[in-house]
């Protein structure tokens, strides 16, 4: 069913030039738009992108140049250069969104601008988050094209390094909600840039350098709680496996775990935002 | 027809600040309705409630017909606005603005096509429309923002002090496109702290202060209901409190403003007055650099109402009467 139109009113002996005919866009035209215009952003925003590659691929360097040797001697990793391919993307695709331009709006007044349109509230949200699961596909794609120079193979096969990026962008996605929480939460952007301080425990707290049997003490325990642990294991199956379901599983289900809670901060900060004005 | 714009009682709270405090007013279609009142009156806020962005927390308010309350996605769709700074995303062109603006409100791309010329003749910002917009000058910021808030033709565009800090010439464009819009038949309900500007260009001014309506009427009406002319002289360096106590004794001064050496004298009958005036300043020994008369000013209203002045520091003024 169509939405209605609505019909211009007029003054008694004047005339509108012609009656408005504006109408719900309907709520995929509305992420559609607000995907849009945040896509464009991307490119001309250079410093947003940079950082995202250039640190992962720094740290893949480093890493394999520092451990390789080491973590092969130990007889419990037989590709280093693999088994670091998928710290590389959750190094690249964490922490990456819109929220920085988003708490931008929020400052500036453009995020009252939409909120006067009719547009679908959620729309504000989503929109972003379609952009930014472009962004971190976009952002894994060149990784994944190091991994491969430096002679990383698949098990898997293509099909398997397409879901190793559909993976991580998922896990990007998922982490997401954090910084668009702190965002429409605090409409602050110094809090927004501090929310990166979560990429820490969740990337490095794990078993981003060795796997997990090498890990002693605390740092083996915490381990075992983070998710990205789980992440890690399901992606590098991928890659040194093959097509192994429990790892995979549960890598799935350590992103859907995370969405779920970022997902509903950031929703709870949505209507707060828009309940501020009530 | 019913009016454009009803409101009945309005109030909305922050705290224990009243910004609003039971404001009732009607605008009827078509009409440029001014909202005129110092910093901090309530203007920004009673525009937020008819808007949508923030609800009323005590009366009613109907803008289109529709409540802003129960049915805000309704009054969204009849309505644009330009809040005060106008609030654009400088890393977007102006064309992408008014394009994005367009599929909110549910155009298809070939009215977008259509409204965004038309739009961009309307603000005549010519090729900078495809530049972004943070290389527009303040006065393009403003009528690019005009035009965004007219991609989808609404019946009710707000205005939130629409020429705050721009140029003369800027403030003229500005100007000259909301008088073109008023003739094409829109209403406008425009927010100012500019006397200049209420008086050129609303047909009915409402005064506020402190959250309510002080005084409503069209400018000419508020100006003749005050009743008197007002005589300014600028003495002397330093003489200006032994001048005002000088005027004050003249029989027929009804008061005497004094902001430094500047004197506003007000009186029923200015030009009888004058002579009065430049004889009792020279019989004390002021030097009178300037002495003009002139008819009363919204912001003589507004000090008559208030007894103060729209838009100057109030450590600044001296009255006695």
């Amino acid at each position: 069913m169509s939405a209605p139109t609505v019909t211009g009113s007029t003054m008694p002996g004047r005339t509108q030039t012609a009656p408005t005919s504006a109408k719900p866009a309907g709520f995929w035209r509305d992420c559609g738009a607000i995907a849009g215009r945040a896509l464009r952003a991307v490119p001309r925003e250079p410093e947003f992108m940079i950082p995202a590659l250039a640190i992962p691929v720094f740290f893949y360097f480093v890493n394999i140049g520092a451990l390789e040797k080491t973590a092969e001697a130990t007889g419990r990793v037989s590709d280093f250069r693999a088994f670091q391919l998928p710290v590389a993307i959750i190094f690249a695709v964490t922490g990456i969104s819109r929220a920085s331009a988003l708490v931008l709006d929020i400052r500036d007044g453009y995020f009252d601008r939409l909120l006067m349109t009719p547009i679908r509230r959620l729309a504000l949200l989503l929109g972003l988050m379609v952009a930014d699961f472009v962004t971190v596909v976009l952002l894994a794609i060149p990784v994944l094209g190091l991994g491969l120079a430096l002679g990383v193979s698949f098990e898997t096969g293509f099909l398997g390094m397409v879901v190793f990026v559909l993976m991580g962008a998922a896990w990007g996605l998922a982490f997401t909600g954090f910084p668009y929480a702190i965002a429409l939460k605090t409409g602050n952007p110094a809090a927004v840039n501090m929310s990166f301080i979560l990429f820490f425990p969740f990337a490095m707290l794990t078993t981003a350098f060795l796997p997990q049997e090498a890990l002693t003490g605390w740092l083996s325990t915490i381990a075992d709680y983070n998710p990205v642990t789980y992440l890690l294991n399901g992606m590098r199956a991928l890659v040194l496996q093959g097509w192994e379901t429990k790892p995979i599983l549960q890598a799935l289900a350590a992103i859907v775990g995370i969405a779920i809670v970022s997902m509903t901060l950031a929703l709870l900060a949505l209507r707060g935002r828009l309940r501020q004005g009530a | 027809m019913t009016d454009a714009i009803v409101v009945e009682g309005l109030e909305r709270t922050f705290g224990n600040t009243r910004a609003v405090d039971g404001v009732n007013l009607n605008v009827p279609p078509g009409e440029i309705y001014g909202f005129l009142g110092p910093n901090g009156a309530g203007k920004s806020t009673m525009l937020k409630v008819l808007c949508t962005l923030i609800t009323p927390t005590g009366g009613t308010a109907r803008v289109a017909g529709y409540d802003v309350v129960r049915e805000p996605k309704e009054v969204r769709l009849r309505i644009g606005a330009a809040l005060q700074e106008a609030s654009l995303d400088p890393n977007q062109t102006g064309t992408e603005l008014l394009v994005l603006q367009g599929r909110l409100y549910g155009l298809s791309n070939a009215e977008i096509d259509e409204r965004v010329k038309a739009v961009s003749a309307m603000i005549d910002i010519g090729d900078a429309l495809d530049h972004r917009i943070k290389t527009y000058s303040g006065g393009m910021r403003r009528r690019l923002d005009l035009g965004a808030a007219l991609v989808h033709r609404p019946m009710i565009l707000f205005l939130d002090e629409p020429t705050t800090g721009l140029d003369p010439a800027s403030r003229a464009r500005v100007w000259e496109e909301v008088r073109r819009l008023h003739e094409d038949g829109m209403t406008i309900f425009l927010t100012t702290q500019y006397l200049e500007e209420a008086d050129s260009l609303a047909d009915r001014v409402g005064i506020i202060d402190h959250g309510k309506i002080i005084a409503e009427g069209k400018p000419s009406d508020l100006k003749q209901a005050l009743g008197s002319d007002v005589i300014v002289a600028v003495v002397s360096p330093g003489t200006g409190e032994q001048a005002s106590a000088e005027l004050e004794r003249i029989a027929g001064v009804e008061r005497v403003e004094r902001h430094g050496d500047e004197l506003t004298i007000v009186t029923p009958n200015a030009s009888t007055m004058l002579s009065a005036v430049a004889v009792a300043l020279e019989g004390c020994g002021v030097v009178v650099q300037n002495l003009t008369m002139r008819t009363p000013t919204l912001d003589d209203v507004f000090l008559e109402l208030t007894g103060a002045h729209i838009g100057r520091d109030e450590a600044d003024e001296e009255t006695t009467e």
